[in-house]
């Protein structure tokens, strides 16, 4: 089975530096024109979702993009699940944003984002796939003078009952294609299901293993130069001049152009002589007004926001600041999250080729639409003539997501433009990558709990401090002002509602916005508020004298699904039971991007502070889960994003620039690292939640309240190296 | 001009002697599947073998290449993906976005000529490359399987 980019597509053969070394590259080109999607109108297209070929291949096509999460074969499953068709078939393609556009948004929203790629689009889908086993249906039954609904359908195959004929998808394909498509289909019970819930293994691995697979990094279009780029050295600096005199005599420089007002990019052959000669490039910048900001500025800023009167109120219960005002004691504790970055394993690229009349641009991006939209603008053209052809996504956790961080799309295109009709690939060095992220924002938080006579929580205040991701890149969807964003796993109610019930609760944020750019970034603020939540609540446990998990089901009762898989992980895990000489256990939960999550570690701490996290179980209930083995696969890719951050990530700034710039400095976490984890997938049904974020927000605070169980310390300020704490 | 042995054949390329072997592989032998990831040796993504080692080509100059060296990529390390480390990634679903893959199946593949029955702290020793969507648990599965499909 293979995953092709689009179907508009030629094949190339790129001449190599010598024989035997020549490879076939596929590369993915437009046949031109806003119908570019052969599917479209040809007679195999059954539905939008679903063409079946003469030779029984089925073509599921996928418009959100993949980019290691397995969302390509999830929805996939759910396609063939309502289609019947023989899953060894199945094939997918990605429909390009332009044709999207064309066809009147037939395939909805191209969106990868915020755990979405499934509990967003999981009706329609599975509906296009009802309907073009309808409509095969009603083919087969036309041709034999039967009733659709006297005929079964099984692994591609028609048959109808009462005389035993059988014909297969493949030969009514054609036919099929003809009808209308019906308005109504039912779908499956979940129970029923097949393809769908099975752990079937991912669609698209045979080419990772060989190096065929491409990536946008890996695109060669005939006649393709290469472009490096050097940009603003910190947020708000501008380009003033630099002196292309100095490097056009460079091995295989072509051009040094300007790319918008701050940026500079060197044009050449190849990659390595342009990347070559922009290091070599003098260029002077305009620093723009944040020059003399370190760190420290920053860490003031947000900190004078813990005690600011002016506040987003997002969740009220009762009056908390009487309530634990009256209180026999107080408790208060402030953290601190800092800034990260994506760091996916593919730098930014994008490769662009761009005439007075036509741009098109290939590109790993999260949402081929937003991409689109920033080629176009780029481009000065209408976006009925451009479009955006996927390529696989080398990483993407955020980094390629919401519209306004394509700037490497916006950036190929401003250098494609200078070079017409010639395909130009930017690609970004990782020291571009780290140094113009968009970070996950930096916030402090404040938290104040009043406690009764017998331990008992009387109010809790949370006062979050700090950055907010829509007033950084998507001001038009702040709601009078407020970021609701911030307030995830601490709503009232909604897919970040807390899992916690008190007597009286306040959280709100006061903004303080610095200035580098800020973006999502896998979990989002699941990943800070829910370490606030979760070692807060374990503080209080503690002063209350009680035991955390018996200490959280109090304030757990109207919340069922959190409840069990709270006690899942405990149980799992043996929470009440002596654990191995040295280790100690760590509780956390959630419920994010609409699924229930929980987490238990357990951690050991040498006395001179190295740290060994030996294993975590994990429990996620998404309500229905369509591939387990590929949402375990995500628990664990979730845990060594989100420790990772907590323990060895941080982005400091000094002079107004980003101080890391690739891995020396910017650690992450190796295989030596990686705990034991335990996946529970608990799938309760009745709901969609999201699989790739929510565990990511657990696996700190059930560490970090391990880590206290271990030695009596409570960190509060990330990341764990800087409180003398280290992995082996 | 310089020679060098790629996957078998000698083959002359016409680059600067500065440049790394990464970028050679990558733009003058269209051989794509080595990555780049950091460009300083830190993250692994470039893995190739040179004479059977695992090494990191974005930080190899051509320069220091001899023309008498083997080096393989993971485009040659088995004509149909059969090698047991492929064999392995393959049953378990280890790769999710792949783009760190080529260079741990390579770094894996070389542990595994050297040390037949690598154990957990071997792995942790000897495999350091940097994997952002986090498949370290299922890498360290299918090098166990690995060793055992070998042996
Ligand atoms: S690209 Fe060579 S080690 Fe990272
Ligand atoms: S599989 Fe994505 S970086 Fe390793």
């Amino acid at each position: 089975m293979t995953t092709s980019m689009n179907v508009s597509r030629r094949t190339f053969l790129t001449a190599a530096g010598a024989a035997g070394l020549v490879l076939g590259f596929r590369v993915p080109l437009s046949s031109g024109g806003g119908a570019a999607l052969a599917g479209a109108g040809q007679a195999d297209e059954i539905t939008a979702w679903v063409v079946v070929r003469p030779d029984e291949t089925v073509v599921i096509r996928i418009a959100r993009s993949e980019m290691g999460q397995g969302t390509l074969t999830g929805l996939a499953q759910l396609v063939a699940e309502e289609l019947d068709c023989d899953w060894v078939r199945v094939t997918t393609e990605y429909p390009t944003p332009g044709t999207n556009l064309a066809r009147g948004k037939v395939w909805k929203s191209f969106a990868t984002g915020g755990s979405r790629g499934i509990r967003g689009s999981h009706d329609y889908v599975r509906e296009g796939g009802a309907a073009a086993r309808q409509m095969l249906v009603t083919a087969a039954a036309n041709a034999w003078g039967v009733a659709p609904t006297d005929c079964t359908t099984a692994k591609g195959v028609i048959t109808h009952g009462a005389t035993g004929r059988t014909t297969t998808y493949g030969r009514v394909a054609e036919a099929a294609a003809k009808l209308p498509v019906p308005d109504a289909v039912a779908l499956k019970d979940p129970k029923d299901w097949s393809i769908a819930g099975q752990p079937l293994k991912r669609l698209d691995t045979a080419d990772k293993l060989t190096g065929k697979q491409l990536y946008g990094t890996d695109l060669k279009l005939p006649g393709m130069l290469n472009a490096a780029i050097r940009q603003y050295p910190l947020f708000g600096a501008k380009l003033e001049s630099f002196d292309a005199s100095k490097v056009m005599g460079m091995p295989g420089v072509k051009k040094v152009v300007a790319v918008g007002d701050d940026a500079v990019a060197v044009i050449a052959d190849k990659w390595w002589q342009a990347k070559t000669a922009i290091d070599a490039l003098p260029v002077d910048w305009n620093e723009g007004p944040h020059a003399k900001v370190d760190s420290a500025d920053i860490t003031a800023m947000v900190a004078d926001g813990l005690d600011a009167k002016d506040a987003f109120v997002a969740h009220q219960v009762g009056d908390a600041p009487v309530a634990i005002a009256a209180s026999v004691k107080q408790v208060q504790a402030t953290y601190s999250y800092p800034f990260q970055h994506h760091a996916t394993m593919e730098p930014m690229n994008a490769t662009a080729l761009w005439t007075p009349d036509r741009c098109e641009v290939w590109c790993p991006t999260q949402n081929g639409e937003s991409a689109l939209g920033v080629a176009a603008e780029a481009a000065g053209l209408p976006a009925g003539k451009c479009d955006v052809y996927k390529t696989l996504l080398g990483g993407g956790f955020g980094r390629r997501g919401a519209g306004p961080v394509h700037d490497y799309v916006r950036q190929a295109v401003l250098i494609a433009k200078q070079m017409p009709g010639t395909p130009v690939k930017l690609l970004w060095t990782r020291e571009e990558d780290m140094t113009h992220g968009a970070y996950h924002p930096i916030t402090q938080c404040r938290l104040t709990a009043g406690l009764d006579d017998n331990g008992e929580i009387t109010g809790l205040r949370v006062r979050i401090s700090g950055q907010s991701i829509l007033a950084g890149i998507m001001p038009g969807r702040l709601r009078a002002g407020m970021d609701p964003v911030t307030f995830q796993c601490l709503a009232p109610k909604g897919d970040h509602a807390i899992s916690y019930g008190f007597p009286t609760l306040l959280v709100d944020h006061a903004m303080r916005n610095p200035h580098l750019r800020p973006g999502f970034w896998r979990g989002v603020n699941a990943n800070q508020n829910v370490i606030y939540l979760e070692c807060f609540m374990d503080e209080l446990a503690h002063i209350a004298g009680q035991d955390p998990l018996a200490f959280r089901l109090k304030y757990m009762k109207d919340h069922p699904q959190s409840r069990a898989v709270l006690t899942a992980v405990a149980d799992k895990a043996g929470w009440g039971t002596p654990a191995p000489k040295g280790v100690f256990r760590g509780l956390a939960h959630c419920n994010a991007f609409a699924s229930y999550v929980a987490a238990c570690a357990e951690v050991s701490v040498t006395p001179d502070g190295v740290v060994k996290i030996h294993r975590i179980v994990a429990a996620t209930d998404p309500g229905h889960a369509v591939n387990p083995q590929q949402i375990a696969a995500q628990v664990e890719g979730s845990f060594v994003y989100g420790l990772s951050a907590m323990l060895m990530g941080e982005c400091t700034v000094k002079d107004g620039r980003v101080e890391q710039q690739n891995f020396d400095t910017y650690e992450v976490m190796r295989i030596k690292d990686m705990p034991k984890v335990e996946a529970e997938v608990l799938p309760s049904g009745g709901f969609w939640g999201g699989v790739g974020e929510p565990t990511i927000a657990v696996a700190a605070p059930a560490v970090l309240n391990a880590i206290f169980a271990a030695t009596g310390r409570r960190i509060r300020d990330f990341p764990l190296k800087n409180a003398g704490l280290r992995m082996a | 001009m310089a020679k060098i042995n790629v996957n078998g054949r000698t083959v002359t390329v016409d680059a600067d002697g500065a440049t790394p072997l990464l970028w050679v592989l990558r733009e003058y032998l269209d051989l794509t599947g080595a990555k780049y990831g950091c460009g300083i040796a830190a993250c692994g993504a470039c893995t190739v073998h040179v004479n059977g080692e695992a090494v990191r080509s974005c930080a190899l100059p051509l320069e220091a290449v001899a023309a008498t060296d083997k080096i393989v990529t993971i485009e040659g390390l088995s004509p149909d993906g059969s090698h047991p480390v492929q064999q392995a990634w393959l049953d378990l679903d280890v790769p999710q976005c792949g783009y760190c893959q080529t260079g741990m199946i390579m770094a894996a593949a070389a542990l595994l000529a050297k040390n037949p029955k690598p154990t957990d702290a071997d792995i942790d020793a000897e495999i350091s490359n940097i994997c952002r969507c986090g498949t370290y648990q299922r890498v360290r599965a299918g090098i166990h399987q690995a060793a055992g499909r070998k042996a």
